[in-house]
């Protein structure tokens, strides 16, 4: 048995499942951040004083790391482009920068929570580093999450492209659009964070 | 803005081949991708949990009719270090009254209302041959069925399960024992199987409506799935991010909810503190008054579904009942804080708040009218589904008319976390939604399998369980007003106020019990049914919406021809037709 409009687009709304799907899947993940960003703000503003973000996090890292996700959000939709004009080769060239770019991100991130740790800031030694902590770690998990979607389209699920390319093709846009999501929400998370 | 030549794509579809013949007994009934199989599967998990949760309530009773009194028969059954000598430790029932909470919430209705009835009915009543992501609805149901193992594993940690409510108030649920942390455990699991369920619901009904089947022919029941998947998707994450950082604070010692200089027993805590308490009572109540929704929608989309069905008439309104839901899902987000009058918000905000809760009562009771005047004139048929069905439109009436009380700011404050709170919610939830729930059940039984369930019986459960309904919650309205707070673990024996009421436990346990005794006929009659009811063809009740033209039992893939939709939902008594009904498929 086989399911209508998992790969071709239904007429009256001009959308395949998946599309739909993944905007509504986006639309809670704009509730679970912010939910969290809402909460932030509360006991921020409750809290006698609180800490400028760079005094306490390493704002040129942060920049950095701004800059790769960016990066790696043009590469995805290079990916994307690619398989539109048919070309398999540079998609997985593009593809493959992705994820390396997503590793990058993780690695600088590595290295900032254990200079952390090494000067003794912890989650619990005050909210300030609490909150930091949990969004950047849930933020962390939805990078880890886009890579291996991504990683499972470079590899295994690139069968898809011989026997079936349009639906291989809106899968890896889906994919994409996830990953801008994650990207976007590390551009709310950056100046809120580190800079305010 | 992808498809290159999307809709000239007659690709061989690699992922869903159609020997479903050959599938095993695990593929088949197990891990099964079959809305069908999911459906029923979630509606029986959900029923044995409506079952588990009742019985935890029924302990409970015998602590409150007669506290300190050791429990005959079973009470030593439940060890020294809960019930010694058969008396049961405050603690105990503590936990008992949060996971009966919990239990009955996330784990039986929603399971049944949504995930059973939605998963079985919907696609069938939009003529599709499934739901858009069959795959991801088995993932829903199995983390659905993890969740409900954390929480039953809670129980055997040391110090038992989860002890501060199904509401988890901080800070004492952050220095509850280890079964909080399961409880949140299992939490993350459901909200996970809610997000899941809730994604495939919207898609399948807007992608895969069949040719024909505009929203306005849409059965209400569907309709009732669709706004409660938007409840469910949208305000499901915040309660998400809530029990995150409650973990946090458990775990990594975070202060999200602990305020500063907080003293527990003497000591003052050593947590870094700054945190704000309240937080999670706005975070949980931002889910938990959608959530209420969601265990009331659906039971409205049966109700609905039931009434024209047995009133031969169409529903009185259909419009009006239409736009009245999707205004109350809207609204739905907006009044939360009227659980926390208490909390001393300040005038404006509770202004805000009565003032909200007060425009979403208008289109409950729309939607609830336009039921009532749909009854009139009909030539009524009192079967099992429809008498549960009346039953609900009072049993709801009485919950809905005395939460009013309780919007407002004024009159919220000496009732709040009073049994009169206990007895509105239960009118709302037992004999409103369980009775729904109920009259689905038998209704959409001969579709499932092919057979009716006994109608004798059927009458034996809803009087006797209408009766006993009644004798429970009514009870608690008085006590309430009398003054008795909820959460007392010995039913207000130790207040000298509580006196003149306190007989009225004693009742209300009774109720209790005996509606358990006619549970029996229902739990009989659901397993005897299938092997000895009477046998029907796939359209038993001469109804008109889709999911009857499909063979009883429908097949894997659901229609033997894809049906059309030529006519609204409710087209009965049609003057001039052949039969006094006609259904949508035919043209
Ligand atoms: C007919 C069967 C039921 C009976 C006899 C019953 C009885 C009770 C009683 C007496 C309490 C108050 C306990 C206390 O405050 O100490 C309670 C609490 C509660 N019940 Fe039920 N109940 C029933 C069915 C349900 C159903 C169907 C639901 C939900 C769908 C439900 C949801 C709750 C919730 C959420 C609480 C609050 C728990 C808390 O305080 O945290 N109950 N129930
Ligand atoms: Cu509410």
């Amino acid at each position: 048995m086989e399911i209508p409009y998992t790969f071709e687009v239904r007429r009256d709304t001009g959308l395949t499942n998946g599309k739909i799907g993944l905007w509504l899947f986006l639309a809670s993940e704009v509730m679970l951040f912010g939910a969290l960003f809402a909460s932030y703000i509360l006991i921020r503003t409750g809290a006698p004083n609180w800490p400028r973000g760079d005094t306490i996090l390493n704002v040129p890292l942060a920049t950095f790391n701004t800059i790769v996700l960016i990066s790696s959000s043009v590469t995805m939709v290079m990916a994307w482009a690619s398989l539109v004009r048919g070309s398999f080769a540079t998609f997985r060239i593009y593809m493959g920068a992705t994820i390396l770019l997503g590793f990058v991100f993780l690695v600088v991130k590595y290295f900032e929570y254990s200079h952390k740790f090494h000067d003794g800031l912890y989650p619990s030694t005050n909210n300030f580093l609490a909150i930091y902590f949990t969004l950047t770690g849930l933020h962390m998990l939805h990078v880890a999450g886009g890579m291996a979607l991504n990683a499972w389209f470079w590899g295994p699920g690139a069968k898809l492209w011989k026997t079936n390319p349009v639906w291989f093709t809106n899968r890896v846009e889906h994919s994409g659009l996830f990953w801008h999501f994650v990207d976007l929400v590390w551009i709310f998370l950056f100046p809120t964070l580190y800079l305010l | 803005m992808t498809q290159p030549g999307a809709v000239t794509a007659p690709q061989p579809h690699v992922a869903h081949q159609s020997h479903h013949e050959e599938l095993g007994f695990w593929r088949q009934y197990v891990f099964s991708v079959d809305h069908k199989v999911i459906g029923i599967q979630y509606a029986i998990t959900g029923l044995l949990f409506l079952l588990f949760g009742f019985s935890l309530m029924m302990l409970m009773r015998w602590q409150l009719a007669y506290p300190g009194a050791a429990l005959p028969l079973v009470g030593n059954l439940f060890g020294e270090a809960r019930m010694p000598g058969g008396t049961m430790l405050p603690e105990f029932y503590n936990e008992l009254g949060a996971m009966h909470g919990t239990i009955m919430v996330f784990l039986g209705v929603v399971p049944l209302a949504v995930g059973g009835f939605g998963n079985f009915v919907v696609p069938l009543q939009i003529g599709a041959p499934d739901m858009a992501f069959p795959r991801l609805n088995m993932a829903s149901y199995w983390f659905f069925f993890l969740g409900g193992v954390t929480m039953l594993a809670s129980f055997f940690v040391p110090g038992g399960a989860a002890q501060s409510g199904w509401t988890s108030y901080t800070p004492l649920s952050v220095l509850a024992g280890t079964g909080q942390t399961m409880w949140l455990i299992g939490m993350l699991f459901l909200i996970t199987s809610s997000l899941l369920g809730a994604v495939n619901f919207i898609t399948t009904i807007i992608q895969l409506r069949v040719r024909g089947l505009t929203f306005m022919r849409f059965p209400f029941f569907v309709w009732t799935q669709l706004v409660t998947s938007f409840l469910l998707l949208l305000a499901f994450p915040p309660l998400q991010a809530a029990a995150i950082m409650q973990m946090m604070d458990r775990v990594a010692g975070t202060s999200f909810f602990m305020p500063s200089g907080l003293v527990v027993s003497g000591q003052v805590l050593t947590a870094a503190g700054g945190g704000n308490p309240l937080l999670w009572q706005h975070l949980f109540w931002f889910l938990a008054h959608p959530e209420v929704y969601v265990l009331i929608l659906p039971a409205m989309g049966i109700v609905a579904e039931v009434i024209a069905n047995n009133t031969r008439k169409p529903l009185w309104g259909y419009r009006s009942m239409v736009y009245s839901l999707m205004f109350l899902g809207f609204m739905s987000f907006l009044v939360w804080a009227h659980h926390m009058f208490m909390t001393g918000m300040g005038t404006a905000m509770a202004a805000f708040f009565q003032t909200t809760t007060m425009i979403i009562s208008i289109p409950s009771v729309v939607i609830l009218t336009a039921l009532l005047i749909s009854l009139w004139g009909g030539s009524i048929r009192f079967n099992t589904p429809m008498l549960f069905a009346l039953g609900f439109l009072p049993m709801f009436g009485i919950g809905g008319l005395t939460g009013l009380p309780l919007g407002f700011n004024v009159s919220d404050i000496p009732l709040h976390d009073t049994y009169y709170v206990i007895g509105h919610f239960h009118y709302v939830v037992a004999p409103g939604t369980i009775f729904a729930l109920f009259a689905g059940v038998y209704y959409w039984y001969p579709k499932a399998t092919g057979r009716k369930m006994n109608e004798t019986l059927g009458k034996i459960h809803f009087f006797g369980s209408l009766v006993c309904m009644n004798v429970i919650f009514m009870p608690m309205f008085l006590m309430g007003l009398a003054g008795v707070s909820r959460r007392l673990f010995d039913g207000g024996e130790t207040y000298a106020f509580a006196q003149p009421v306190l007989h009225l436990n004693v009742v209300s346990s009774w109720g209790a019990w005996i509606l358990a005794i006619f549970q029996i006929p229902f739990i009989f009659n659901f397993f005897w049914s299938i092997w000895k009811g009477e046998k029907t063809d796939e359209n038993p009740w001469q109804a008109t919406t889709l999911e009857w033209a499909a063979p009883s039992p429908p097949p894997h893939g659901n229609f033997l021809e894809p049906p059309q939709a030529y006519r609204g939902p409710y087209e009965y008594s049609v003057p001039g037709a052949a039969r006094d009904y006609t259904p949508q498929h035919e043209a």
